[in-house]
């Protein structure tokens, strides 16, 4: 892959106080009936339902396995959801137990969640997990190399990344949290889309704060800039600190007023996320029944 | 690097949504109106003198109308030069003790009313909606607490005013005539009534005749709130009534929020009567974004300055200043912008863009931008669905024009954007200063000393820098040339209400 400038020359600086003003009227759009229960059953779908803890093993992730191909057990008609994400040793386990259905295997890759190794073992895990049967691979950027300026490494390591992944979809992980300002998140969006990610990602869910509605807003635009200037679709990913219905429901309405319906699929936007699911759940029953029902009554695997 | 080429099997995991309003499709938003049956609306008002409602001498009344439906919401009766006499007489006689009263009592009284304000926000904000048209979002949001805002901040300075004035001989202007406009009715009553009070002063005030309603909420709130009769008079009426309060011999000033056009009048009438005056006026803005601004904020910043409010704000920014590098993007980016605005039903919590304020605003708005496209301007405008009843009028911008446009000349007051663009700071700053108006303007940029430097150069009486409309009690609102006379809010408005001496 030819080496071209890593960053590209005009990546616009972010006002933080505008951003925020315009997170605000999101969050008041108001969602009803019909209106509530569609985006409700979308977010569902496009959930990666995730367990990424040392103690996992291959019980846990056929049991997490289970609850992605039917989130409620009441209501078979609700959608599955997105992707399973594991570990790359429990690749194999989710691959199997997911056979058969459409919901798709992630695995973390690159020495997550720091991404503190020489590349070559990062890009060998990559090659590990494709080969174990992962269908999307979710690596995290250099984020020392990234903060000490040296951007062509980080566009480096993406390509090479890309290129480990063969036909599996790539997300780049920036780690926003790291980061820490909004040009940062903004040069890193325009560097991942630049080096070839498929999606772009806030974070690994282990650094707080994660995917805050401000940071997933200037990643969306990045991806609407890019969009607008090469024809490509980049999706997007939020993920960790999106533990409610209301709170996804406002990340859709950000997403489908940023970058337009096309972009309203889980083959463009996915919330990576644990606890949502169940929320999701207990509000759609609302919706059906006019009750709320106890967390209990919530499969929780 | 050429752009990684994909293709993906189509995945159809979504199953359909039950009818009605799909988040994927169509118009995403189902309704969500803000309820009305707590609104109290009664069938006619009177007018508010000295403390009560009372019938106009004449009997006559007309009817004020909800702009998005054409229902009229009540109906108010028309002062006559008889009934502007009873109220500025009421006014005359309830300013000496008002006056001598302690000052910490007077600022009492204000505390008194933005509380109550604070209390009965939803009806006043409902209200505001139904008889003005603009978004329920923006009268709870903007109007009702930016009102009571303004009597907190001019409570506060009730008995402090020495040290607003420190070794002054300060003693109140005496009654005051106030004429406010229908953009923002009881903001704008808020905005003459907090700072004469809180003076000394007594008042009588006129609300615009399409808009009265909010201001007659206000006259029954200033009664519970055990307000001295007469302290504050609202008269309805239209212009006749307006000319009457101005050529009083009876008032000691007079404030006026409004056209130019009828601020040269009146200032024509004061003239060599010794009363003071101070003029808010039409305005003309020019929004200014360098090729380094942060580019998605000022597309926000250029909507919210030019479509809050329907573009019925004085201080709209309606001339887009754009530097040649970012034109293209910027435009691509606003149009794109404008789509996604809800217009509609102006109690609907998601609605952004309510109702014309009137059919004769919006004959108006429609002729200039006849004009704007006879003239060779190049017309955007979104693509929303019109509600069948009422005044609405699309988001609309310009491209392609110049200085020489009608459009960019006279004050539209509509949801009307016209761009032009510009090459270099200095060019910028020229044509910004191009026009007779000088109320407020806007500058984008990431440069700080680019903001200084601008700015510092702008002929306008308020400036913002990465942001645009943005009000605050504490800040001097007002315009240079034909955009008035005087400041109102912070201190400077405070210096209109009284009189100093050493």
């Amino acid at each position: 892959m030819a080496r071209t400038t890593p960053t590209p020359p005009d990546s616009p600086t972010i006002d933080a106080v505008g951003l925020a003003e315009r997170v605000a009227r999101f969050k008041a759009r108001s969602l009803k009936a019909a209106s509530k229960v569609s985006a409700l059953k979308l977010a569902l779908s496009m959930i990666d339902l995730t367990t990424l803890e040392g103690r996992d093993t291959p019980g846990k992730v056929r049991q997490l396995c289970r609850k992605a191909v039917r989130p409620d057990p009441a209501d078979p008609s609700l959608p599955h959801v997105a992707a399973v994400c594991v570990y790359p040793t429990l690749v194999r386990v989710a691959k199997d137990a997911l056979s058969g259905t459409k919901v798709r295997v992630a695995s973390v890759a690159t020495a997550f969640p720091s991404g503190q190794a020489d590349l070559a073992p990062r890009l060998d895990e990559i090659r590990y997990a494709v080969a174990e049967g992962a269908d999307e691979i979710d690596m995290v950027i250099s984020r020392g190399k990234f903060l000490c300026g040296d951007h062509a490494a980080v566009f480096d390591e993406i390509a090479a990344c890309k290129d480990a992944c063969g036909e599996a979809h790539l997300k780049v992980i920036l780690e926003t949290g790291e980061l820490h300002t909004y040009d940062n998140v903004r040069r890193a969006s325009d560097l991942a889309m630049e080096a070839g990610a498929d999606f772009i990602k806030t974070s690994t869910g282990k650094v707080s704060p994660a995917a805050t509605p401000e940071v997933t807003l200037v990643m969306l635009q990045a991806i609407q800039d890019f969009h607008a200037r090469t024809g490509r679709m980049v999706g997007m990913k939020p993920a960790g600190g999106i533990r409610d219905a209301k709170t996804a429901v406002t990340f859709l309405v950000m997403l489908r007023e940023t970058l337009g319906p096309a972009w309203l699929t889980p083959e463009w936007f996915r919330f990576g996320a644990s606890t949502l699911t169940n929320d999701i759940l207990m509000q759609l029953t609302k919706q059906r029944t006019g009750h709320y029902q106890s967390a209990r009554d919530y499969t929780n695997d | 690097m050429a752009a990684k080429k994909k293709t993906r099997p189509p995945e159809k995991t979504v199953p359909a949504a039950p009818p009605g309003n799909d988040f994927r499709l169509g118009e995403p938003y189902a309704p969500a109106p803000e309820a009305t049956d707590h609104a109290r609306i009664a069938p006619a008002y009177g007018l508010f003198i000295n403390g009560a409602f009372v019938s106009a001498a004449s009997g006559k009344r007309f009817p004020t109308v909800n702009p998005a439906t054409e229902a009229t919401l009540s109906e108010v009766s028309e002062a006559g030069p008889g009934d502007v006499d009873k109220a500025i007489a009421a006014a005359r006689k309830a300013f000496g003790p008002w006056n001598r009263l302690k000052a910490s009592e007077r600022g009492k009284y204000l505390f008194r009313i933005a509380r109550l304000l604070q209390e009965r926000a939803r009806e006043f904000a409902v209200i505001e909606s139904m008889d003005g048209g603009k978004p329920i979002r923006e009268s709870r949001d903007f109007d009702v607490p930016q009102a009571a805002a303004h009597f907190f901040y001019h409570g506060g300075w009730a008995d402090k005013l020495a040290y607003a004035f420190p070794g002054r001989k300060i003693a109140p202007v005496g009654v005051a005539g106030q004429i406010i406009p229908w953009n923002f009715p009881l903001l704008m009553a808020a905005w003459k009534i907090a700072p004469a009070l809180a003076c000394g002063n007594t008042v009588v005030l006129k609300p615009a005749e399409s808009t009265p309603l909010t201001a007659l909420k206000l006259a029954e709130l200033l009664a519970d709130a055990g307000l001295p009769p007469g302290v504050v008079n609202i008269i309805t009426g239209a212009g006749d009534t307006g000319a009457a309060l101005v050529n009083h011999p009876g008032i000691d000033k007079i404030a006026f929020t409004g056209s130019t056009e009828v601020g040269k009048q009146i200032q024509r009438a004061v003239a060599a009567t010794g009363k003071r005056h101070t003029l808010e006026l039409g305005g003309k803005a020019a929004h200014i974004i360098f090729d380094d601004a942060p580019v998605d904020q000022a597309v926000e910043g250029i909507i919210n300055g030019i479509f809050f409010n329907q573009g019925h704000v004085c201080c709209a920014g309606s001339r887009l200043l754009v530097q040649e590098g970012v034109a293209e993007t910027i435009v691509a980016k606003l149009r794109r912008r404008m789509e996604n605005l809800v217009l509609g039903d102006p109690l609907d919590k998601n609605t952004d863009i309510g109702a014309i304020h009137s059919r004769a605003q919006l004959e108006r708005i429609e002729a200039l931008v006849r004009a704007g496209v006879e003239e060779g301007a190049c017309i955007h405008q979104s693509g929303q669905t019109l509600p069948a009843k009422g005044y609405w009028f699309r988001p609309t911008i310009f491209t392609e024009t110049a200085q020489s446009h009608r459009i960019n000349r006279e004050e539209i007051f509509g949801p009307v954007l016209s761009v032009m663009t510009f090459r270099t700071p200095d060019e910028a700053i020229e044509k910004a200063n191009n026009t007779p108006y000088g109320l407020s303007g806007g500058v984008w940029t990431d440069k700080g000393a680019k903001i200084f430097g601008v700015t510092g150069a702008l002929r306008a009486g308020v400036l913002w820098a990465n942001t645009f409309n943005k009000f605050d009690p504490a800040s001097p609102f007002g315009g240079y040339k034909e955009s008035g006379l005087g400041r109102e809010g912070g201190l400077h408005g405070l210096a209109a209400y009284v009189n100093l001496s050493r």
